[in-house]
């Protein structure tokens, strides 16, 4: 009679289990569903892709947000990896348990935190106004860079993590330098795991508004910035828009034919976040079975 | 037969942050012979070994006392004027777990000459088929030089790790308890290139086993609780032993 | 290469380690200075008042209008915006959060895992102007649809819809926390409780949870910090008028809200309207760092096994 209750309780926790997990999928796929089919005209129009913004719904298109976007993005990249790795290797491998170390750790834990629109306050006041950096792709560029950083520390530090202790006693025995270790060793094999958090900090900033709504990112760019191969300054102090703040644009307007623009970016934008992640899915399960230590 | 010293311990001590774990250590390690340290887990074997080629260095909050010389210009290696980078060109090491780079055979022991500089790939492939001769691998992996380290056997791994070490041509090789980690076939193969390695270069050698030490060793050290009880030809030490702690312990009362 | 020149550049080498290592602090001694100095300024500004009876103003006025011409800078009404938001999120994440990590983590069979989390971390990665789409266009509808049936009237622009939504987007961040947390019960808690005739659900709410309870509130506490600092979701659904109200159905202002209001128009340097961001900006600094000093805080009080 009890062990039945208690079964019949465990039975019930269950359904309940399932049926949260199944109302945050359809929540998700419910977002996924929305946006294609508001946006179902825009996403198959070539056209779309091809034009600038315009007054007219139809003819507007994200040639200009796209373009931005992937040149904002390189700097982001180059900006978290050039500043985040490094910092990861002192952290894990050379900080040991030393005051300044451990005051970054706390520090860095602390950033990943702070809101985004907070990074987007202090590109304004720094960059854009102190350094005179303007509102440009430069400080767009630095601003999601600076966003990405903790993820990009954080992956480093577990990357090197896995790599056992022997391969650095068996580097350091036949005499090798720390940065002879780290460039013939620890970075090789840690690269997939780097990669691996790399595109997931760039699929959370490429998704990024508000940071750069505040250093006011452009909603209305009928130009593309030079080509860097031509004019590398030029294109770094280029205005810029970016493709969540075209669709932000979109859908802050009362016309519902926009509604269906941002619909159709946001589709694209979605599908892009979605092929970052399972990139970094397959890197990950394909690093686990090259090293496995 | 008189010996040639080749690296001489003076009253060496040797700290974890405040714990005092060598303790007054003196004797000497003789040239192109095999010196094997005994002694319980924890009596700091392990931690004299790696004082021998500075690799306390990696973990911060050690000190040591004392001199450790190294011969033929008698440079003292237990002080922070010698120059790590150079004392382990000269001094190698073979660690207790078989620890190849998840790279190729060839990059694995061509990697010492690399950092030392040597670039020609005519000397590399030299230079690395002798090392691998040397230490009884050559025939098994020649086929195989471009295949990862890691598909090779846990014995091929560690002779791979003795190919590395002495493909840089060091004077002393450091052995930790290289063995324990390995079938009685694989061991009985090392022990045999353990000893034939000695007409090239000096060996020092930490074992657990004590029929290994007995085996393949001309001298040995019997340390207990971070001190060296004592040290003397092998024969000498199994046979007579001066001191009743050692008695005991080679008489496997202890251990 | 000679051994001298190898130890010189190794030392370049540590050097620029070190120094990448520190940016994260001068990123942090930016974000400090363009708040504190802008925001100082603010309160030192004859359009509200001066100091310090603008700073009175700050915490006694009931309005918020910086940018109208007569200047009210009470920022209650950005405040309860923002907590009202983020209490509904909170709402829908706590008791979602809490079921699903333990379903996870105590019932599910490893394969259900396997196929849920990749779409959890989806869910994750999902651009927030995304969630801001779907709550205008999706969930207020429906909303409105729903609660036309008794005769209530819900506004285009509310607090509730962007609420829910954003309860759901904080979900998997707070679920996998909560499942570390209840992960990190070592087993023999569990098989005690089990030998001792406990059902699975039993030692799972008896022992399982309050063990992990530190952790937990952590969880949470970082949820809000989400919750509290989320940005593009209230500035598309929630609306764009400070207002000091409690009820879910009307339009409200959160502080985020506020600055993406401010930033989207034209802004000159060291304008009042350009300082109020900074002073609400720092305001909210302060509460996400409370809320994750607060999570560290608990975390540390982490019970020992």
């Amino acid at each position: 009679m009890k062990e039945n209750k208690v079964r019949f309780k465990e039975k019930l926790f269950e359904i309940v289990g399932v049926l949260c997990l199944l109302f945050v999928l359809t929540f998700l796929f419910s977002i996924i569903l929305k946006l294609f089919l508001d946006g179902l005209h825009r996403i198959f129009d070539l056209k779309f892709y091809t034009s600038y913004p315009s007054r007219f719904p139809q003819e507007a298109g994200i040639l200009s947000a796209w373009v931005d976007t992937i040149y904002v993005m390189i700097g982001a990249i180059f900006w978290s990896i050039f500043l985040g790795v490094p910092a990861g290797i002192y952290l894990e491998e050379f900080g040991g348990k030393g005051r300044l170390a451990r005051i970054i750790e706390a520090n860095i834990t602390n950033l990943s935190a702070v809101p985004s629109i907070v990074y987007g306050l202090l590109a304004l006041g720094i960059f854009v106004y102190r350094f005179k950096f303007g509102e440009s792709i430069l400080t767009a560029g630095l601003t999601l860079g600076l966003l990405m950083l903790p993820v990009i520390v954080v992956t480093t530090r577990e990357s090197l993590r896995r790599i056992p202790r022997a391969i650095r006693e068996g580097a350091y025995a036949l005499g090798a330098t720390n940065y002879e270790l780290v460039f013939h060793h620890l970075l090789p094999y840690s690269i997939g795991g780097i990669l691996t958090g790399v595109i997931i900090a760039t699929s959370r900033a490429i998704g990024e508004t508000a940071p750069l709504l505040t250093i006011g990112a452009l909603t209305f760019i009928a130009f593309l910035p030079p080509p860097p191969w031509e004019d590398f300054i030029g294109m770094l102090k280029s205005p810029f828009t970016f493709l969540p703040i075209q669709i932000f644009n979109w859908v802050s307007r009362p016309q519902e034919a926009f509604h269906k623009n941002a619909a159709a970016a946001g589709f694209v934008l979605l599908v892009l976040c979605l092929i970052l992640n399972s990139v970094s899915y397959y890197l990950r399960y394909k690093m686990r079975k090259k090293y496995q230590w | 037969m008189k010996s040639e010293i080749k690296i001489k311990v003076e009253k060496l001590n040797f700290y974890y942050g405040n714990f005092k774990a060598l303790k007054e250590i003196s004797f000497p390690i003789f040239k192109n012979k095999v010196t094997a340290i005994i002694g319980p887990s924890g009596c700091g074997k392990s931690t004299l070994l790696r004082c021998f080629n500075r690799m306390h260095d990696l973990y911060p909050g050690n000190r040591y006392e004392g001199r450790i010389l190294l011969y033929p210009e008698e440079l003292n290696i237990a002080t922070n004027g010698a120059e790590p980078l150079y004392i382990r060109m000269r001094i190698g090491m073979v660690f207790q777990k078989p620890n190849p780079f998840p790279k190729s055979v060839f990059e694995n022991v061509a990697y010492g000459l690399k950092i030392k500089g040597i670039t020609n790939k005519k000397v590399l492939e030299e230079r690395v088929e002798k090392a691998l001769r040397d230490a009884a691998l050559w025939d098994e992996v020649k086929d195989r030089l471009k295949e990862n380290a890691y598909s090779l056997s846990g014995g091929q791994q560690q002779r791979l790790c003795i190919a590395r070490a002495i493909a840089v041509e060091p004077e002393v090789l450091l052995f930790d308890e290289p063995t324990s980690a390995l079938d009685p076939i694989s061991t009985a193969k090392i022990e045999d290139l353990i000893v034939k390695l000695k007409e090239k270069m000096t060996i020092v050698i930490v074992t657990h086993n004590m029929q290994q030490a007995a085996r393949i060793s001309d001298y040995t050290a019997f340390m207990y609780l971070g001190e060296l009880i004592e040290f003397g030809s092998t024969e000498k030490i199994f046979t007579y032993p001066e001191n009743k702690l050692t008695e005991d312990y080679i008489s496997g009362k202890f251990g | 290469m000679r051994i001298e020149t190898k130890k010189k550049l190794d030392l370049i080498f540590k050097g620029f380690l070190v120094l990448t290592a520190f940016t994260s602090i001068l990123v942090t001694i930016g974000i400090v200075i363009a708040l504190l100095e802008d925001t100082i300024r603010f309160f030192n500004h004859p359009e509200g008042g001066g100091f310090p009876s603008s700073l009175i103003r700050f915490f006694t006025e009931k309005e918020w209008t910086p940018t109208f011409v007569t200047k009210k800078i009470g920022i209650l009404p950005l405040l309860c915006g923002t907590f009202l938001i983020a209490g509904i999120a909170m709402c829908i994440s706590v008791p979602l959060g809490l079921l699903i990590a333990v379903y996870l983590s105590e019932f599910a069979s490893h394969r259900v895992k396997e196929a849920v989390k990749p779409w959890l971390d989806f869910l994750e990665a999902i651009p927030t102007v995304v969630y801001g789409y779907f709550a205008l266009l999706g969930v207020t509808p429906l909303l409105q649809w729903f609660f036309r049936k008794f005769d209530i009237e819900v506004q285009g622009m509310n607090a509730l819809s962007p609420g829910i939504v954003l309860g759901v987007m904080i979900l998997p961040f707070t679920a996998s926390l909560v499942e570390d947390s209840l992960r990190g019960v070592p087993h023999y808690l569990r098989e005690a409780s089990y030998s001792l005739g406990a059902s699975k659900l039993k030692t799972a709410f008896g022992v399982v949870i309050p063990a992990a309870k530190s952790g937990i509130i952590a969880a949470y506490l970082l949820g809000a910090s989400r919750a509290v600092g989320e940005t593009m979701v209230v500035a598309v659904a929630a609306g764009m008028y400070p207002n000091l109200t409690l009820n879910p159905l009307e339009p409200v202002q959160t502080i985020t809200g506020y600055i993406v209001q401010v930033a989207l128009g034209d802004l000159p340097f060291l304008s009042f309207e350009y300082l109020s961001i900074f002073a609400a900006g720092f305001l909210l600094f302060l509460l996400s760092l409370f809320f994750n000093l607060m999570a560290i805080y608990v975390k540390s009080k982490v019970e020992r096994y």
